[in-house]
Order: structure tokens, then C-alpha cells, then sequence
């Protein structure tokens, strides 16, 4: 069925209603990634997990696309002087993203957000967790690098493990500043050379670390499908922050269906897009990152 | 500045403006949004998603398709069901600050009765809307392509409420006004139009369909002149109103569908780039309006009509 609310959730932002002009306040590029900030200046401070819906200066012009908003989650969000200023990162890989990646300060975003279910805290994933893993893949680990740094305000300990492809679609690890960071990569470019998966393995080795862990993921598909299998099998305690293709964000247009492990779709923007593993049939969701 | 207000079969409306069926949920932006949704609602009217005499859980993903200035979508009408919709949404709608009309698809004449007579019923509802995009369990055939079946299914349940039913059109066919005539003459109170238009996207990775379920319906400002065409050429062959929409995003799209015959309009896809665009477009077709010295809807609407049907007896 749709609408389902599954897992109770967490205390989600609630978004003003309709889209708020901002204005870019910084770009760069970090390793084979853009990472660019905008000021929200009337905009609540999100939780870790919500997202975004953006749209830029050229949407809808030549060519007609991109026509749609994009979701992202904010890989960092700091109110100061003005609003909120958040931060998002991404890889150019089709007509929107391409319009984001070239953005540069002055230049005007229309957001919508905070949207949707942020993270849980980990003693409300698991009662005995002692603590957060933290598995990212690609520009996957933006919503983990805010859900890490609101775990350290909080004291409770964590532990990330990044993988990325190869060298050219990597970067953004300086947004985690803590002390244990992991790497993997498929070309063995920066640390283990394999899957980011495979040191979630390591991690979980035992029932002792199994019982008291809770692990946060957010990546590709077939790596969120591996990490939900693998927490699945241990009886560990999982939440995913995942993707599926979105034209609304706020409930409006059923697209971002994701199967429900009892049968039946949720819709990953206000039902998500942080599920539990148990919640969904699979994350290899069909058609992400279109 | 002008008066936005219009009378649609017995409905008083502040203002033109309501959404398309399937392109705004209350129920779930309330949620996002909070209750400041309710106190700047976008729409003079909410129409609901279609609802089915039982639950459906809808299409395989993927469901939708990103094209250039809109959309191919293939949701499969996801919904509660009649029952599940009077309990747990119906409530909810109710608390909008606005009329509530609800859209309702059957596969047969005896479905659409259940379906009517449940909702119509109820005083929660100001009018229903008929999505006859489906086919007839009996004939094969998809109600709204045929005048014949539109026809016979107005009369089997026209008289089953005194509320404003609205038909909702398919721009699927050759000859949209037949459809309408036909509506017209089965006792409709007003049609609808347009739905998407019928789409085969292709993942041009895979050449594969993109879509779960294959096809799906084209909407977004891509489908604009086409739906202002079938608007015109309905509003001029029914006497009954005319709700039009298609590709929606300004004032200006919202007030060609008045010159083109519509009573009132519609914004769909535009919702999703901005749950607040119904507001924006409510606003700037005032401004359209005043900037043209027009004091009213009704001194622009069916302004385009001579033109486009001269050549057509009316």
C-alpha cells in the first residue's frame, strides 16, 4: 500500500511551504566532486537525512531539460549570520547535476526543504548500540558527514568507512574531521582496494560487535542492497538513507516507489528517505540516479 | 484588480485555479509542510487523487521520466480504495480550506455507482470527478475514447447524486469534442481536460522501455498548445464549463486556457517544481488580467474561439 509510515520516525523538520530564492555563497571542487553552498536565509535548520529539492538558472531553457527539481541531502548545514547556510555535493552526471556542478557565488537556487524522515539516533535503532557505524559510498557520504558531526555534538562515538569507484569519482572525505575514517576504493587508489562493504564486514565480525552496532548507509543501489543483506544476516540494526527517481519531493507525485517488504511501495520522500532494512524488499531501486 | 471569482456548476471559487487530479497530495504535504500549508492553500478547489472501488498498490518502478519541459509518469493509480478513503483520507480533506471534489475511476458502470454513491454521499464532497481513461470490463473498450460508452455511462449514473459531476477528458482521441458532446448530452456538469498524453519512453542506456509498466502519460508544458487546441475545440461545441489544463506554469498559460473557453484551470506537473505554483499562478493572472485593462475572467474567456474554429461550423 502506499503511505505506510512503517518504523516510527524521527522527529522530522518541517519545511516552509513553497520554494525559497537563495543565494550561492561558495563552490569548489573536492577531489572528482563539486561541493557548493548556498544561504538559506529563512529556511529551519534540517535533520540529518532530510533533503532538498533544487532548481537553478537554466532549468527548463535550451533543450528543455533539466525540467524537474533535483533531491539532494545537505552534506553540511551551518546557521550563521542570514539563515542557514548548507552545503551539498555532487557529481555532474546528467543535465541537472551539470547546471549545479557550474554554479558560482551570486548566482541564485530555488530550494525547497527540509523534506522528509531524518536519521534515528542509534539507541533508538538499537536499544543496546554502543555506538554509530557509518558506510558511504560515492557522493553518498554527504548526509552521513552531517548525521557524523551531530553524533559527535552528542558524544556518541562513530565510526565511517567511505568507498568510492576510483580516483575520478571520489572526494568530499575532509567533511569528516573524525578521528576513525575508513577508505575503500575499487582501483585501490586510497586505502583497502575493494568495497566499502567489505570493512563493514570486518566491523560486524563477532556477536558482540553485531549486538551493540547500528549502521547508517547511504550510497549506490547495489551498495545499499549489499549493506542491507549483510545487517540482514547478522541481525544488525540498519537504517538507509536511499534515492529513487523524484519530480515533487513532498508526496505529490508517486514517483519515488520503493517496495515495501511486506508487498506493496512507499513513497521514499515523505515515508524516507532514511528506511529501515527491514522496512523495504530490496534497495536496488530501478531507475536511481537518472 | 480583477475579480478572480467564478461560479463552476453551483460552486462558488475564489478564484480559477485548482489542481490537476494525481498532481498534488494534501494529505502528505501537510506533513511536509505543516499546517501554514493550509493558510496558504495554492487552489480554490482540491481535486483528489483518483480513487478505486479496492486498493491498488500501483505500477512498478521506475514510474517516471524526466523529458524536455515535462514528464512521462506511469503511477498505476497507488490509493486505498473507497472504503480506505472515507476512513482515513476523507477526514483529512475535510480540513482544507477549500471545496473538495474527488475523482473516481471504475471498470464498469456498477463500480462507478458504488463509487458515486459512496462519496457523493457524503457532505465532505462538493462534486466528483469521473476518470473514464479505463476500459469497460464488458466492452474492451476504454469509456472515455468512445462517445457511445461516455454516453451510456452519464445516463446509468447521472442520476445518482445532485453534486456537479465532472467529466475528465483523454486528449487519447481524434475528436475530443465528440467525447464532450457526448458528456454533455449523458447530463455531465462540466468536463475536464487534458490527461497526459499517451508516452513510450526509452532508457537510452538499455533501449529498453524505461518505464516498470512500459508506457505512460506525457505532461509538463510540452503538452501546452495541444491541450489549448482540445480545450478550444471543446469549449466551443458543449455549453456546459470547461476546466482546462496542460503545461501550466504562469499566469499567462493559465489565462490562454480562458481565452480559449476554460472556466477555470488546472496546475499539474508545475506543482511538483513548486508546491506554492497554483498561488504564483492565481497572482500573476490577476496581474495578466489588470495589465490588460480586463476587469474580469469573462471579458477574456473564449476570446481565442472565433479564430480557431472559423473554419469549423460551431
Amino acid at each position: 500500500m502506499s503511505g505506510g509510515n512503517g518504523a516510527a520516525a524521527a522527529d522530522r523538520v518541517l519545511a516552509p511551504p513553497g520554494r525559497r530564492r537563495c543565494e550561492v555563497t561558495g563552490a569548489r571542487d573536492t577531489g572528482g566532486y563539486r561541493i557548493f553552498t548556498v544561504r538559506d536565509g529563512d529556511g529551519p535548520d534540517p535533520a540529518a537525512g532530510q533533503f532538498y529539492m533544487l532548481t537553478a538558472a537554466g532549468w527548463g531553457s535550451a533543450g528543455g531539460r533539466p525540467y524537474l527539481p533535483r533531491a539532494f541531502s545537505f552534506a553540511t548545514a551551518a546557521r550563521g549570520e542570514g539563515g542557514v547556510e548548507l552545503g551539498f555535493l555532487l557529481e555532474a552526471v546528467g543535465p541537472g547535476t551539470g547546471v549545479l556542478a557550474g554554479l558560482e557565488p551570486g548566482a541564485p537556487v530555488e530550494l525547497t526543504g527540509p523534506l522528509g524522515r531524518p536519521f534515528s539516533a542509534p539507541r533508538e535503532l538499537n536499544p543496546e548500540a554502543a555506538g554509530a557505524i557509518l558506510v558511504g559510498g560515492g557522493i553518498g557520504i554527504a548526509p552521513l558527514a552531517v548525521w557524523r558531526a551531530a553524533l559527535a555534538a552528542r558524544g556518541v562515538p562513530t565510526r565511517a568507512l567511505l568507498g568510492f569507484r576510483d580516483r575520478a569519482h571520489s572526494g568530499g572525505t575532509e567533511l569528516f574531521d573524525c578521528s576513525e575514517v575508513r577508505l575503500a576504493s575499487e582501483d585501490g587508489h586510497a586505502g583497502h582496494r575493494g568495497y566499502v562493504t567489505d570493512l563493514l564486514a570486518v566491523l560486524l565480525e563477532g556477536e558482540d560487535a553485531a549486538r551493540s552496532a547500528a549502521v547508517y548507509a547511504c550510497g549506490p543501489p547495489a551498495m545499499l542492497e549489499a549493506v542491507r543483506r549483510m545487517c540482514a544476516d547478522r541481525g544488525v540494526a540498519c537504517e538507509l538513507a536511499m534515492e529513487s527517481p523524484m519530480a515533487c519531493g513532498y508526496g505529490a507525485c508517486f514517483g519515488c516507489a520503493v517496495p515495501l517488504a511486506g508487498g506493496g511501495y512507499m513513497r521514499l520522500c515523505v515515508d524516507g528517505p532514511v528506511v529501515r532494512g527491514e522496512e523495504i524488499e530490496t534497495a536496488l531501486v530501478a531507475g536511481a540516479g537518472h | 484588480m480583477a475579480d478572480l471569482s467564478i461560479d463552476l456548476c453551483g460552486l462558488r471559487l475564489e478564484h480559477p485555479v485548482l489542481n490537476g487530479s494525481g498532481t498534488f497530495d494534501a494529505i502528505a504535504a501537510r506533513r511536509a509542510f505543516g499546517d501554514p500549508l493550509l493558510e496558504r492553500f495554492p487552489f480554490s478547489a482540491f481535486v483528489s487523487k483518483t480513487i478505486t472501488p479496492e486498493p491498488r498498490a500501483g505500477n512498478p518502478p521506475p514510474r517516471i521520466f524526466e523529458t524536455p519541459a515535462g514528464m512521462v509518469n506511469s503511477i498505476g493509480l497507488p490509493n486505498k480504495g473507497l472504503e480506505g478513503f472515507l476512513v482515513h483520507d476523507l477526514p483529512a480533506l475535510a480540513e482544507l480550506p477549500v471545496p473538495l471534489v474527488v475523482s473516481v475511476m471504475g471498470t464498469s458502470a456498477e463500480q462507478f455507482t458504488r463509487l458515486i454513491e459512496g462519496v457523493a454521499g457524503r457532505e465532505e464532497v462538493a462534486a466528483v470527478e469521473l476518470n473514464v481513461s479505463c476500459p469497460n470490463v464488458k466492452s474492451g473498450l476504454i469509456v472515455g475514447e468512445q462517445p457511445g460508452e461516455t454516453l451510456l455511462l452519464l445516463r446509468e449514473v447521472r442520476d445518482l447524486t445532485d453534486k456537479p459531476l465532472i467529466v475528465k477528458l483523454t486528449p487519447n482521441v481524434a475528436d475530443p469534442a465528440g467525447i464532450a458532446i457526448a458528456a454533455e448530452e449523458g447530463g455531465a456538469d462540466a468536463v475536464s481536460l487534458v490527461n497526459t498524453l499517451k508516452s513510450a519512453p526509452i532508457d537510452p542506456a538499455t533501449l529498453e522501455p524505461w518505464l516498470g509498466a512500459g508506457r505512460g502519460g506525457l505532461s509538463g508544458p510540452a503538452i501546452g498548445p495541444i491541450a489549448l487546441g482540445q480545450t478550444s475545440a471543446v469549449a466551443a461545441a458543449v455549453s456546459i464549463p470547461v476546466i482546462g489544463m496542460g503545461g501550466i506554469e504562469r499566469g499567462e498559460d493559465a489565462l490562454a486556457f480562458v481565452a480559449a473557453g476554460a472556466s477555470a484551470v488546472a496546475v499539474g506537473t508545475a506543482n511538483f517544481r513548486d508546491p506554492l505554483a497554483g498561488e504564483r499562478v492565481r497572482r500573476e493572472l490577476a496581474e495578466s488580467l489588470a495589465a490588460r485593462g480586463l476587469e474580469s475572467l469573462e471579458a477574456a474567456r473564449g476570446r481565442a474561439l472565433a479564430a480557431t474554429t472559423a473554419s469549423t461550423s460551431t
